[in-house]
């Protein structure tokens, strides 16, 4: 079974974000990268499919600049058997429905039976992709999964989401889209032999021209990143602690209206 | 000259540092607290085949050199597991280099295999308590009876042996001969026999995580086949061990430097006294600069040491400067941690305390700061030998 894992490479969570100075990007100065944490879940999920089935391939996919490489190699340490990195200028402004487009080409190339998503990447958390790829492709799309099989004749797929208080089980036909939700699995560390075997693997970089799809101007842009405004100062109710305890409660009840 | 690492060492240095800080600062602390073995940590770098990194890909390791191997070590460092952690995976590192250099094809099939995944658990036998850093002066005694060798001894200074299954050995098998005083000595690899060595652990400032000690040897029996390269060049195919080891420690040093100085320079932001940061004093914010600059420096001249190794050049003067400048970095800038986090920095919560504690060690051992300033007069400024 073939399996694609379209990642996408974000701030590591500790990043203090900046906005830039034209207020429509973060500063991407001393960024450390890494692999959006719930995509990191899908290719988990991926290589665990193809270890349970004894065969198929898994192929990571990233669209960006060619810092991307770095995350789609950690992919390959991984496990997965190869990359696609669809790296060209005329991406850079992709709004989600572009990616959508492009992916959904790489996909038709690709003839995947299940694409593996998380379930948002963690800069942006528009969430967007799989439902946008899977409606392209005309495939079903089961979001935010903790549990899935696979029927044994691999035409089928029961997949599993939280809902509150309870799970609710899906059944859909292959090939589908899935997205991945905290939960589902504990990613792999790549072991030493998995990164020098990484090397190896190819990372085929692909142009829009080869997708056969020319961008077109995105139908949804950043018009304006704000950063939050700091907190107010705290007030600190000193004095006597029956008259403070009783003004902490006044200012509670009528500046805060919190009780 | 290329600063820059290659691909998969960038891949290496990232995954070695994630694997390594999925093991928090509470868990180093828990650790040494209560003097338990980091097997946790070790079994997630066995797991990762992280530990056969140096043994050739033949006998099932990764065949990367000492520069891959300190990537990885200055990751574990700076990651905060201080030499707690780094101490159990170096034990992988250098202590077998030897087997791998100079050892048997029979020798190396029997043991590599086992190394490479982590069964095997090895101590260092070098020092003694009456030998210190003249080594030519070893008292441990070895002779050949037919075909194996009988053992009777002392070292001391053994890290591991509470749990190791083998022991790489320095004894004398020819008496000391003044005019060539490192000859005469042969390196084992040896069973750790406990029916005929006795363990006793030595209470210490830090690492209490990972145990040193005391060993006492009474007729260990060891094959002939055991001896590592030549009978009587013991010394000389050990120098693959302490240069590395020199490198090791260096790299460690500075990593641990780095862990303490990240915390010190977050809370110089975050610590407000006088209604601003405290890191906003050039009192405070200069001492952090200046080592984090040492550290920079250090981290340099290890990386020098690590390639001429690699490329099977002579590395002396370099290994032993490494260790003594990124001892020194490493140390200063733990102390800059603890005094910038004031009262904080004493208390065992706040994490540097133990780093400081740690990395006090290395202007000790693997060799004396002092020790390398007179390697450095004899052999690379020409100066006379003073003792």
């Amino acid at each position: 079974m073939k399996i694609l894992v379209p990642i996408k490479q974000v701030p590591d969570t500790a990043t203090q974000v900046r906005v830039a100075a034209d207020a429509r990007a973060i500063e991407s100065a001393g960024i450390t990268w890494i692999i959006s944490p719930y995509d990191e879940f899908a290719v988990e999920e991926a290589l665990r499919i193809k270890e349970k089935r004894g065969q198929g391939e898994v192929v990571a996919v990233s669209l960006g600049p060619d810092r991307v490489k770095e995350a789609l190699r950690s992919c390959l340490a991984m496990g997965a058997d190869r990359a696609i990195h669809v790296n060209d200028p005329a991406f850079a402004d992709a709004d989600t429905l572009t990616t959508a487009r492009a992916l959904a080409a790489v996909i038709k190339q690709e003839a995947p039976q299940l694409a593996i998503f998380g379930r948002q990447a963690i800069d942006d958390d528009m969430g967007a992709l799989p439902a946008q790829v899977a409606e392209l492709l005309g495939w079903p799309s089961l979001y935010w999964i903790m549990e899935e099989a696979i029927a044994a004749d691999g035409a089928s797929i029961r997949a599993g989401r939280q809902v509150e208080g309870g799970l609710e089980v899906f059944e859909a036909s292959l090939p589908c889209v899935l997205a991945a939700q905290k939960g589902l699995n504990e990613p792999r560390y790549p072991t030493l032999k998995g990164i020098m075997g990484a090397k190896k693997k190819e990372i085929k970089d692909l142009k829009a021209a080869d997708l056969g799809i020319a961008p077109e101007p995105p139908q949804l842009s950043v018009a304006r990143l704000e950063s939050l405004p700091p907190r107010p100062p705290g007030r600190v109710i000193g004095g006597d602690v029956h008259e403070a305890v009783r003004e902490l409660v006044r200012a509670l009840r009528e500046e805060a209206k919190a009780i | 000259m290329d600063f820059a690492l290659t691909e998969q060492q960038e891949l290496i240095r990232k995954e070695a540092a994630a694997l390594a800080r999925g093991f928090s600062l509470d868990y180093w602390l828990e650790k040494d607290r209560k003097a338990e073995y980091p097997w946790e940590f070790v079994k997630a770098f066995a797991a990762g085949g992280w530990l056969g990194m140096i043994v050739p890909e033949e006998y099932g390791g990764s065949g990367l050199g000492v520069t891959e191997a300190s990537i990885l070590l200055h990751e574990i460092c700076a990651a905060g597991a201080g030499t707690s952690g780094a101490s159990p995976i170096h034990f992988y590192m250098f202590p077998p280099l030897p087997l791998i250099k100079h050892g048997s094809a029979d020798l190396k099939g029997r043991y590599l295999r086992r190394i490479a995944t982590g069964e095997i658990v090895l101590s260092f036998g070098v020092t003694e308590p009456n030998a210190g850093s003249d080594t030519s002066r070893v008292e441990t005694r070895a002779e050949l009876h037919g075909d194996r060798y009988v053992i009777q001894g002392r070292k001391v200074w053994n890290t591991n042996a509470q749990e190791a299954t083998h022991i790489v050995l320095l004894a004398r098998t020819a008496p000391r001969d003044p005019a060539a005083p490192f000859r005469g000595l042969t390196l084992f690899f040896a069973d750790f026999d406990r029916s005929k060595i006795t363990v006793r652990e030595i209470e210490k400032l830090g690492r209490a995580a990972v145990d040193s000690n005391e060993i006492f040897i009474d007729g260990l029996e060891v094959p002939a086949g055991n001896v590592v390269g030549e009978p009587g060049s013991g010394f000389y195919h050990l120098l693959d061990s302490l240069n590395p080891e020199r490198i090791f420690t260096a790299i460690e040093a500075v990593g641990i430097g780095r862990a303490a100085l990240d915390r010190a320079v977050q809370y110089a932001k975050e610590r407000i006294v006088f209604d601003r940061p405290i890191g906003r004093n050039q009192a405070v914010a200069h001492p952090l600069a200046q080592a984090w600059a040492r550290l920079e420096a250090a981290e340099a001249i290890c990386w020098k040491a690590a390639w001429l190794y690699d490329r099977g050049r002579p590395c002396g003067a370099e290994a032993n400067t490494a260790k003594l400048v990124a001892a020194d970095a490493g140390f200063e800038a733990c102390d800059v941690a603890v005094q910038t986090l004031g009262g904080y920095g004493y208390a065992r919560e706040f994490y540097v305390e133990r780093l400081w504690r740690e990395v006090r060690l290395y202007k000790i051992a693997p060799i004396s700061q002092q020790m390398v300033l007179n390697y450095l007069s004899e052999r690379v400024l020409g100066l006379p030998r003073s003792y």
